[in-house]
């Protein structure tokens, strides 16, 4: 008896959690094609328009494209400054090891409204204007731990032996590097920039804190919550789904490919 | 995760910071092949310089920063937004003194929302990594399912379970009609609602690092414990926890930490009497109430307990005495 409970109750319950999980993707999705007017709150017909015309809340569009410019520049910024971080915490000792691996540690253990606030109140402190400025530096500063945590593992399982051949084929460190330890980084690369791409543009409470009166899409969804938010944004989260979810499935294919070319070899 | 690495001392989280990939240091090498070696050093920190500098700019100095902040003092007669470098103490005591219900009401909710997202976590990464061991497809699209929710946005998600569970919409409905839910009862604006976005929201979180956790789990061990007539439960208790507790850990604290110090959901799901939470209070007391010193001494406090509490917890928990 206890043991037909057992079975069942792990994929019950899991079943159970995946639904928990999705449900509210499949209603941000349904009610991208709402016939809403200007508050989508409940279902008032099947339409095409709002895709059709998703700058359709002129707001909207100019908030995503806040979004879109914060996310690819702190992306960029923290992709180089983690990487080179990784590379230099696994492969050099430093007297101060523990104290930088500390440093990386925590702000990934700091809640997200003291990270905003502090910064908030040097930037106050510092007499600085908030805006586009202001976020990509806060931005750049929670991913890089990100990047650094996801680079690092792969530096870490990367065989050292590889750079030393070539060097003893007479490669400059500069030559092994770019040609030899870079492009087995790659992915691990790729997936810290995405990792940071995607908690750059869905992060709200720090950007809250440092931005200003710029607008991001996570901010504009906030703001327009107390009127109704426009149908327009659930196309643009739902779109948003789609591309994520088209790169998370290409990158498997890929790496799978990859192993598979690896194999034969 | 150094934290917990370090204290747990030989977790498979380890990192591999400590090796570094130098050769041993006893063989003996040449005065030349050393000054490589020196060179190669010198390397590591022009690697890591330009990071740790910006890391210290934009993290280290902010939180003196808000330390500062936070004794400011407002001299009489001053503008809203006016405070001169002091050491007023007070102010600690002041907003403790008004919030210290929000702050515990913060953890309580956070800790109730943890111990949740626990439960409905963990037999979610048992079911993919150890039931549908070995049908890699099946497990792919599952994994691809847990971390689905961070490829739309985390408002519009919040905002989608408040229209879910209106007054007018269908959960309501039909808890009503079977009598779950009083007549006028309502799950919206209720502490009920911002643990469950807490929950959900942070799901993911919890549910990743066990999955990561048991992935690597001998089944073998299972088996043999099974074969010394263990229960099932037994056998989980006794051998499939204590082995992924690494991932418990993890997946606790990266829902625990940042549960308590959200304030969307508290601010989208909850009221404005006896739901809200410290993010909130601090969010207002900089923008609206324009209480720089108040919000930053509430934001330090804030930081402190949950350092505080972080420690314990991986002193309590973080060795094999658990079970």
């Amino acid at each position: 008896m206890r043991q037909t409970i057992g079975r069942w109750l792990v994929p019950a319950i899991g079943g159970l959690a995946f639904l928990f999980l999705l449900v509210p993707i499949a209603y941000v999705f349904a009610f991208s094609f709402n016939d809403a007017g200007r508050t989508n709150l409940s279902w008032r017909g099947f339409t095409l328009e709002n895709w059709q015309n998703p700058c359709g809340a002129p707001a909207v569009c100019q908030a995503l494209g806040n979004s879109l410019q914060i996310g690819a520049t702190a992306t960029l910024l923290a992709t180089i400054l983690g990487t080179a971080i990784a590379i230099g915490l696994v492969r050099y000792r430093f007297r101060f090891n523990a104290t930088a691996n500390m440093l990386i540690f925590l702000p990934l253990a700091t809640p997200e409204v003291v990270l905003g606030a502090s910064l908030l109140a040097q930037f106050l402190n510092l007499g600085a204007d908030l805006g586009m400025g202001t976020i990509i530096i806060a931005h750049t500063m929670f991913c890089i731990s990100f990047v650094v945590v996801t680079v690092k593992a792969r530096v870490a399982s990367l065989d050292p032996k590889l750079e030393e051949a070539a060097a003893d084929l007479y490669a400059s460190p500069m030559q092994a590097f770019w040609r030899v330890t870079f492009p087995l980084l790659l992915p691990g690369i790729v997936a810290a920039a995405l990792l940071a791409f995607a908690m750059s543009f869905d992060d709200f409470i720090i950007t809250n804190f440092n931005s200003g009166n710029v607008d991001t899409f996570p901010k504009f969804i906030y703001v327009a919550a107390t009127r109704g938010i426009p149908a327009q944004a659930n196309v643009i989260g739902s779109a948003m789904f789609i591309v994520a979810l088209l790169v998370v499935i290409g990158g498997q294919v890929l790496a799978s490919r990859r192993a598979k070319l690896l194999a034969a070899r | 995760m150094s934290l917990l690495a370090r204290n747990r001392g030989n977790g498979p989280a380890a990192d591999a910071s400590g090796k570094a990939a130098r050769p041993g240091g006893k063989d003996p090498r040449s005065a030349g092949e050393i000054g490589a070696e020196r060179r190669r050093s010198r390397m590591g920190y022009w690697l890591i310089l330009p990071g740790f500098a910006f890391m210290l700019l934009f993290f280290v100095l902010p939180v003196f920063s808000l330390l500062a902040t936070s004794l400011y003092a407002k001299p009489p007669g001053a503008d809203v937004g006016q405070f001169v470098p002091a050491l007023q103490f007070g102010n600690y005591a002041d907003v403790l003194g008004a919030y210290w219900q929000e702050l515990l009401r913060s953890f309580a909710f956070a800790l109730v929302a943890t111990v949740a997202a626990l439960l409905i976590g963990y037999p979610m990464a048992y079911l993919v990594a150890v039931r549908l061991r070995g049908r890699k497809l099946l497990q792919g699209i599952l994994l691809v399912l847990i971390i689905a929710p961070f490829f739309t946005s985390f408002i519009l998600r919040t905002q989608a379970w408040k229209q879910i569970l209106a007054d007018e919409g269908p959960v309501v409905a039909v808890l009503r009609a079977v009598a779950l839910l009083p007549e006028d009862g309502r799950l919206t604006a209720t502490a009920f609602a911002v643990v469950c976005g807490l929950t959900y929201n942070f799901l993911p979180f919890m549910t990743l690092p066990i999955y990561a956790n048991l992935e690597r789990l001998d089944t073998r061990l299972i088996e043999a414990g099974t074969d010394l007539y263990a229960s099932p439960f037994q056998t989980f208790r006794t051998v499939t926890l204590p082995l992924s507790m690494p991932g418990v850990m993890a997946g606790t604290l990266l829902t625990f930490i940042p549960a308590s110090g959200d304030y969307i959901n508290a601010a989208l799901l909850g009221n404005n009497q006896d739901t809200t939470m410290i993010g909130q209070v601090i969010d207002s007391r900089f923008f609206r109430v324009v209480d720089y010193p108040g919000a930053s001494a509430l934001s330090f406090v804030l930081m402190l307990a949950i350092l505080a509490l972080v420690i314990l917890y991986v002193r309590r928990f973080g060795t094999k005495e658990l079970l």
